[in-house]
């Protein structure tokens, strides 16, 4: 698949952003981290704006964005739809839950309420987005049980992530939260790690010989339908070399987990405000993985498509 | 429901409407009845040469669609890719729009416009001095013309011999052998009995021509389950459906029908029934070699061939309807030693040569193969007749109960005919057909009216003498009987500038448009002073040789004049060849002109009728154009030629329209065959009819007559048939044709060469036609294999048509360029494994002739010893209306290049072209080549390049999008 | 509405007999050419004379070599939209905009709706939607919706325009939710498949194997040759024959 830096930078920045706030939400609705004022603020507006850079990005997908209204309508099908009513949703209790802890400077009682809300919101708006891929069968790398989780942990990681400097960076900063991203990257490392097995030996029953219906034997691809490349190559028949797939993946595991995992390591035996700075270092390093991990979610997926096109 | 029988070859229970088409009731406002058209003209295609009817869609004066028409006889209502592509093509962005004069060098592209009447008179002074002083210095060749009983008939009024279209290069062996053998011939002049055939025998055939109707044909077997077989090197097109693929070595296809031959004569697997009646299987040659009638026919006192009667054991003329001839044996007749014909088959064909074992390695087919196929051809041949239930009688007044047939047929096309030893190969193939009785037989392969006729047919060519401002005696173009007839002069110098019916080509029935520009330029046989040429792409892909073909055109003798003085050419696009013209003559596109496809020429006849067509402007002219035929016509008028101008020196056509309606070639046969005389009911032969062009447009764009039952088979023998032959003009008498398996005047030829006769080649030339002009069907070696190292040049070379173009038309076609702007060499597996070659690799295709550079796709449905790639892919920047980075011109490639357009000299140092030394037939299939990976700078781009042609004035740059169509949705919802 | 309708139970849709194709591009063009100026009109082409010329197409014919034990072939592919029963296609559709039709089951898309997010292309395994970039929005075949029912057009000509077009015969049009059905009978006669059937997707159009190499193909059972017996080898047996 085409990995569009709009959708990379969509699904990673929403990620985070959803994860963010659905830490704020619960760590706040439970009263764990102070109603600080710039906190919240710092700390809500963060979270809103990689949602809505993020979906901003996405509108730079569509071919129409004018009419980007009509997607909240097929929420009863469609997971794209979902995503769209779910995002437009959760910024309902997120308001209230901001008001409250912005203008307000509480997060109990209703505010908490709120937070519960929100962050409820965020985790199904991020299962929404998850469920696009996953839902696709004609990718197998998305269509697996790996894709849902993915989408989950890849977003309280980074959620956590921003939240950890976040807390640094007003002073607060919580060991356990900490150790919440350090077990989360590992965790997330993990799941990378897992994913790229199960997809690396991935024995796809779709084949050329499915795909046109000629039984046994081998199909090849002798000539295509037209000499040049296409909307259907360009979109879905994007191929990455095998050594720069493993570069990449390389490249992925050191930002996205090894770097951060070190940085906060070394967070614990360092004071205030280099915390707050390698915290934050730590963040940007694994957003700025994920954003390749994400590029290569897209790079590595294998339309059946492609097996028309013999590739 | 639909009223009446269905219409149309895709009728079949499952290609039907929905038995109710009403809309249902959807609600999802989707305009299911859309305006399509506001009128609807039926006219005739030339998207390629097969001539199907089309009904063009007009809405708000643009074509919206064009469709086949169901009652066309060629299509039936089907359209091919190009034909449903029409549209592009008449809105392409390389439409010629005036007049053009060359203000630059000579293959720059440096034009001014002028008008009209600037053009008409620059040529009628240039074309007029020739006429009054040398005719023959005007070279008229036509290419792919649809008119040549107008082109040809004008270049005989000018005077000129030196007139062909491009048969020479296309399809002349098929042409020649099929009519020196069978008084008809494959190509598109006949067709398998589609609805009949049980065994169907593809050689070496690309969508070319007659494609419609071979792929409707194809289709029909296919619904009956029929057996398909191709005997072609690649396994591409026709050959992918085929139910059994032979991948043949290219040039060996003569070898394989010989062992298929030898087999059935061995097993007795002949029908010498039909062979008696039908052919000349039992004609008596005389057998006194030295003798100056050596290998002629014995015959009788009244001049027919003689046989020897079984019964009576003496000689009988061939054609007694009642002698019992014998086939085989040795009689004396005049104290002379005569065989029949059949003997000598016998005796060359048993030959242990000629076995499968023997040929089966050349060829690349197991023996057994071609055991099978031998034994499967006699199994339905003679296991499976069928038998109509049709009465019919021959020629000799023999009635016959029923019409039986053996159901085989075969076809065969350029696989056969593109190689120097094709007219052989081609003779081959009918004679296997004739042994096996499947000729113009249900099930077998079936002539198309106006054919049969007499093989060879009349006329023969003139123009052995040229006199200033006189017609020639009769049509540039013949069929030669003997060296009298051939247009050379005492010495044996050609007449023709191509060397057509010379000893270089005697058979050349089509001309040698291929060697035209080497010979003007080379002034051999002499020079000329215009070359006026039509729709024909000779600077690049209709030419052979390609780098050294722009060279002559442009070269310059030592006082610096062209050395082919002057250019004139017309065509609708711009194309490679236009830049190297002095004066261009726009013409319209296909849908702008009138057009007859005519009786005359090359009909739309199928086998159960005759049929002619015409096409008529369905749109209008946006741009200062005219159609040549009717530009020809004026010239004709001004240049004053007879039969061009009325008695007081007018002009006797207004245009082209007005000559198909009012010439008549000879009294009563004009252009048209339907609605003559009259009130319009006469066909064939009659007065003119004012209304005709009215009564064909009302008809669909075609007249077309349907045989009675009984006239419908054997119509070389068939009294009925043979009668209305005669009343439509398509032969003189009605007399039988006969199979002429052993041809006579390829034996007058041979003694020619042996020093008999008044006509006596030159001594450098008679071993050559010593060998070649065998008045038996033989095999021998492609010229070019014969000459070069063969483990230097281990790969055969071949191009194919793609389906979707029409020569190099196609890459002017937005929608067609799509399906294919770069071709690849086509390798197969195991020979690129061989070479270290992977699939995407550049290569250099490197022949004895040159180098091109291009990139491989590997492929299994090939024989390992061929490469092949798309023909006409490549192109030259500049032309064609194509972007400076467009893949045809960076990354596909052009074959010609390496292509030779000249033998190896021989061993007096003479060089022949690069031909059938029979009919002059280009020898395209012959080329080897080895390939050679380049280098990896060199990757990624085609070579040689060539300078960029300069765009004629007021050409704009062809747009960036397209979004043709969406004119009609607007106006529609504008309309709700 | 993208969800699912309840269908009528009737399912136009083409069979497609490989046996036949012989790779002529006629169904692609002909495509071409009504739906440029039909109901999804136009089909633009990008750099329709240059070198990254890209239009969209709503039918296109592949070439593949299919190897097995008992030999190879060149098999011609045409592909296009199969009007799925289950098509995700149009499930994922944010906006209603891809939907398929109660009443004969086609997938069309109301171009009205499309916000271009090609989320549908992205669904469908086969390739058989085809984004239009001057647009903005997804187009795809129609299964010429706008001639099948056309009250201008012939009652002949009312099917689609590639079935009408195809040279061999290669292309068949009807009802398959009707198993009495011309095509329906052709399916079940000839063995048609479905692609990609593991994806649950339940295509309509179905495609006919070809049949060289399997036991449908058609045969000539001929014994071998033997060489004519007796007195004189074939010569003699000529003169028999003659006598006779």
């Amino acid at each position: 698949m085409h990995p569009a830096f709009s959708v990379v930078f969509f699904t990673t920045a929403t990620g985070a952003g959803y994860g963010l706030l659905a830490l704020l939400g619960v760590l706040g609705g439970f009263q764990i981290i102070p109603p600080d004022f710039w906190l919240g603020l710092v700390g809500l507006g963060l979270s809103l704006g990689l949602i809505m850079a993020g979906l901003l990005s996405s509108t730079g997908h569509l071919g129409r964005p004018e009419r980007a209204w009509r997607a909240f309508s097929q929420w009863r099908s469609s997971w794209l739809s979902r995503e769209g009513v779910a995002s437009v949703i959760t910024f309902i209790p997120t308001g209230l839950f901001s008001i409250g802890w912005v203008f307000f400077g509480r997060i109990d009682g209703w505010v908490g309420i709120a937070g519960f809300l929100m962050a409820g919101c965020a985790v199904v708006t991020v299962c929404t987005t998850g469920m696009i891929y996953a839902s696709l069968k004609p990718i197998a790398q998305w269509h697996s049980r790996f894709t849902l989780p993915g989408y989950l942990i890849f977003s309280g990681m980074t959620g956590s992530m921003f939240l950890n400097a976040l807390l640094h960076g007003f002073a607060v900063g919580s060991k356990m939260l900490l150790v919440a991203s350090v077990l989360l990257t590992l965790l997330g490392w993990g799941w990378k790690l897992a994913t790229w097995r199960y997809n690396d030996r991935l024995e796809i029953p779709t084949t050329a010989n499915t795909a046109t219906g000629l039984a046994g034997g081998t199909v090849r691809s002798l000539e295509w339908p037209h000499t040049e490349e296409n909307y259907l190559l360009k979109e879905m028949g994007f191929r990455i070399a095998r050594k720069h797939g493993a570069r990449l993946r390389q490249i992925t595991q050191l930002l996205a987990f090894a770097l951060p995992v070190l940085l906060l390591a070394i967070v614990l035996a360092l004071p205030w405000p280099l915390t707050a700075l390698l915290s934050l270092l730590a963040a940007i390093v694994q957003f700025a993985g994920m954003l390749v991990e994400r590029w290569l979610f897209f790079a590595e997926a294998k339309h059946t498509v492609t097996l028309y096109y013999g590739r | 429901m639909i009223q009446g029988p269905p219409r149309g070859v895709n009728s079949a229970p499952s290609q039907r409407p929905l038995a109710d088409t009403r809309a249902p009731n959807e609600g999802d406002g989707v305009d299911t009845s859309p305006d399509v058209s506001d009128n609807i003209a039926k006219t005739t295609c030339y998207m390629c040469a097969c001539r199907c009817g089309i009904d063009v869609h007009i809405k708000d004066g643009k074509v919206r669609y064009i469709n086949g028409n169901k009652d066309h006889p060629v299509n039936r209502g089907v359209i091919c890719g190009k034909g449903s592509s029409g549209i592009m093509q008449h809105y392409s962005p390389a439409k010629l729009k005036k007049p053009l004069l060359r203000t630059g060098p000579r293959g720059s592209g440096a034009f001014r416009e002028i008008e009209w009447e600037e053009a008409f008179s620059i040529a009628t002074e240039r074309l007029s001095a020739i006429r009054r002083t040398d005719p023959k210095k005007l070279a008229f060749f036509t290419g792919r013309d649809q008119s040549q009983s107008l082109t040809g008939w004008w270049a005989s009024q000018f005077g000129t011999p030196n007139f062909a279209a491009h048969g020479g290069f296309c399809s002349v062996n098929m042409a020649a052998g099929g009519l020196y053998t069978i008084g008809g011939s494959f190509w598109e002049f006949g067709e398998p009995d589609w609805d009949n055939t049980r065994y169907f025998m593809l050689f070496g055939v690309a969508e070319d021509h007659d494609s419609n109707p071979i792929k409707i044909g194809l289709g029909k077997l296919k619904a009956r389950g029929a057996k398909v077989v191709s005997i072609n090197p690649c396994r591409t097109g026709y050959n992918a459906i085929a139910d059994d693929w032979i991948g043949i070595r290219p040039g060996t296809d003569g070898l394989f029908v010989f062992a298929l031959i030898h087999e059935l004569l061995r097993a007795g697997r002949v029908d010498l029934d039909y062979l008696l009646r039908y052919t000349n299987a039992h004609s008596l040659v005389i057998q006194e070699p030295g003798a100056a009638d050596d290998g002629l026919f014995a015959r009788g006192t009244d001049g027919n061939p003689l046989a020897w009667d079984r019964v009576a054991k003496a000689p009988v003329s061939a054609a007694d309807a009642d002698a019992k001839p014998a086939l085989t044996g040795s009689f004396t007749i005049d104290g002379r030693r005569c065989v029949p014909v059949f003997q000598l088959i016998a005796d060359r064909y048993l030959d242990e040569s000629y076995a499968p074992d023997a040929v089966a390695g050349r060829c690349g087919i197991p023996a057994d193969t071609i055991r099978r196929i031998a034994a499967e051809l006699a199994h339905v041949a003679f296991e499976q007749t069928i038998e109509l239930p049709i009465a019919w009688t021959d020629w000799a007044g023999r009635r016959h109960e029923t019409i039986k047939g053996r159901p085989v047929s075969m076809h065969a096309m350029r696989g056969i005919s593109a190689h120097s030893n094709g007219f052989h190969t081609c003779r081959a193939i009918h004679l296997l057909q004739v042994l096996l009785g499947t000729v113009d037989v249900p099930g077998g392969f079936r002539f198309k009216p106006p054919y049969p006729r007499s093989a060879p047919p009349g006329p023969k060519p003139t123009g052995k003498t040229v006199k200033p401002m006189t017609p020639l005696e009769g049509t540039p173009l013949g069929f030669v009987c003997g060296p009298d007839d051939l247009l050379v002069d005492e010495a044996g110098t050609p007449t023709r500038i191509d060397k057509a019916y010379s000893w270089d080509a005697p058979l050349a029935a089509h001309g040698l448009m291929h060697s035209v520009i080497r010979n003007a330029w080379a002034g051999d046989p002499y020079r000329i002073d215009t070359l006026m040429m039509y729709m024909s792409n000779m600077a690049w892909n209709s030419s052979m040789n390609t780098v050294e073909t722009m060279a002559m055109l442009t070269d310059h003798d030592d006082a610096g004049n062209y050395k082919i003085p002057f250019i004139i050419y017309s065509d609708a696009y711009y194309s490679e060849t236009v830049p190297f013209a002095d004066l261009v003559l726009p013409d319209t596109t296909y849908l702008e002109r009138h057009d007859c496809i005519s009786l005359l020429d090359r009909p739309i006849s199928h086998a159960d009728g005759p049929g002619d067509a015409i096409r008529h402007p369905v749109v209008e002219p946006d741009r200062d154009v005219r159609p040549f035929q009717s530009v020809l016509i004026e010239l004709g008028a001004r240049l004053g030629l007879p039969g061009f101008v009325d008695e007081d020196g007018t002009a006797k056509y207004a245009d082209y329209a007005d000559y198909i309606v009012n010439h008549e070639r000879t009294p009563g046969i004009g252009p048209l065959a339907g609605w003559r005389g009259k009130n319009g009911t006469a066909i064939g032969k009659g007065e003119v009819n004012p209304d005709q062009l009215q009564r064909y447009i009302d008809n669909g764009g075609f007249w077309h007559h349907d045989f009675a039952d009984d006239q419908r088979y054997y119509k070389m023998a068939n009294r009925s048939y043979l009668d209305f032959a005669v009343q439509m003009g398509f032969i003189p008498k009605a007399e039988p044709i006969v199979f002429q398996l052993y041809s006579e005047p390829l034996q007058r030829f041979r003694l020619a060469a042996r020093g008999h006769g008044p006509v006596l080649p030159p001594e450098g030339d008679r071993e050559r036609i010593e060998t070649y002009m065998d008045p038996l069907p033989f095999w021998h070696m492609p010229f070019e294999e014969a000459v070069v190292e063969l483990e230097k040049y281990p790969l055969h070379a071949l191009t194919q048509r793609p389906m979707h173009m029409y020569h190099s038309w196609g890459s002017q076609n937005a929608w067609l360029r799509q399906i294919t702007s770069q071709n690849r060499l086509f390798v197969h597996h195991r020979t690129a494994a061989g070479l270290g070659l992977v699939d995407d690799d550049w290569v250099w295709i490197e022949s004895i002739n040159g180098r091109v550079k291009g990139q491989i796709k590997l492929i299994d449905g090939v024989n390992e010893s061929t490469v092949w790639t798309w023909n006409a892919i490549g192109k030259r920047r500049g032309s064609w209306g194509l972007k400076d980075d467009a893949a045809e011109s960076n990354r596909g490639f052009l074959l010609n290049h390496i292509i030779g357009d000249q033998t190896s000299a021989d061993a007096q140092g003479k060089r022949y072209s690069n031909s059938d030394p029979v009919t002059g037939q280009a020898a395209w299939f012959d080329l080897r080549v080895r390939i050679v990976k380049c280098a990896a700078e060199e990757a990624g781009f085609t070579e040689p390049q060539f300078e960029r042609f300069q765009q004629p004035p007021h050409f704009e740059p062809s747009p960036d999008k397209l979004t043709f169509g969406a004119e009609f949705r607007r106006a529609r919802e504008a309309a709700k | 509405m993208t969800c699912l309708p309840s269908q009528s139970g009737k399912k136009l849709g083409l069979v497609i007999d490989l046996d036949a194709c012989v790779g002529c591009q006629a169904c692609v063009t002909a495509c071409k050419e009504w739906n440029t100026g039909g109901h999804m009109a136009p089909l633009t082409d990008i750099d329709p004379y240059g070198g990254h010329v890209d239009g969209v197409w709503f039918n296109r014919v592949h070439a593949y070599e299919h190897t097995t034990e008992m030999g190879g072939r060149t098999v011609n592919f045409p592909r296009s939209c199969l009007h799925c029963e289950t098509p995700a296609c149009v499930t994922v559709c944010p906006t209603g905009a891809s939907y398929k039709r109660a009443s004969d089951g086609i997938v069309l898309i109301d171009e009205d709706k499309c916000i271009g997010c090609k989320l549908c292309s992205w669904a469908c395994p086969y390739g058989a939607r085809e984004f239009d970039t001057d647009v903005g929005v997804m187009k795809k075949c129609t299964l010429c919706v706008d001639r099948i029912y056309n009250d201008n057009l012939a009652e002949e000509d009312r099917v689609p325009a590639c079935v009408a077009a195809c040279p061999t015969g290669a292309r068949h049009f009807g009802d398959l939710g009707d198993p009495s059905s011309a095509v329906s009978q052709l399916v079940a006669e000839r063995g048609g498949v479905d692609l990609m059937p593991e994806l649950g997707y339940h295509p309509t159009n179905k495609y006919l194997p070809p049949r060289a190499h399997s036991k449908r193909a058609a045969s000539v059972a001929a014994p071998a040759l033997e060489p004519v017996r007796a007195e004189g080898g074939f010569l003699g047996w000529v003169d028999r024959m003659l006598s006779n």
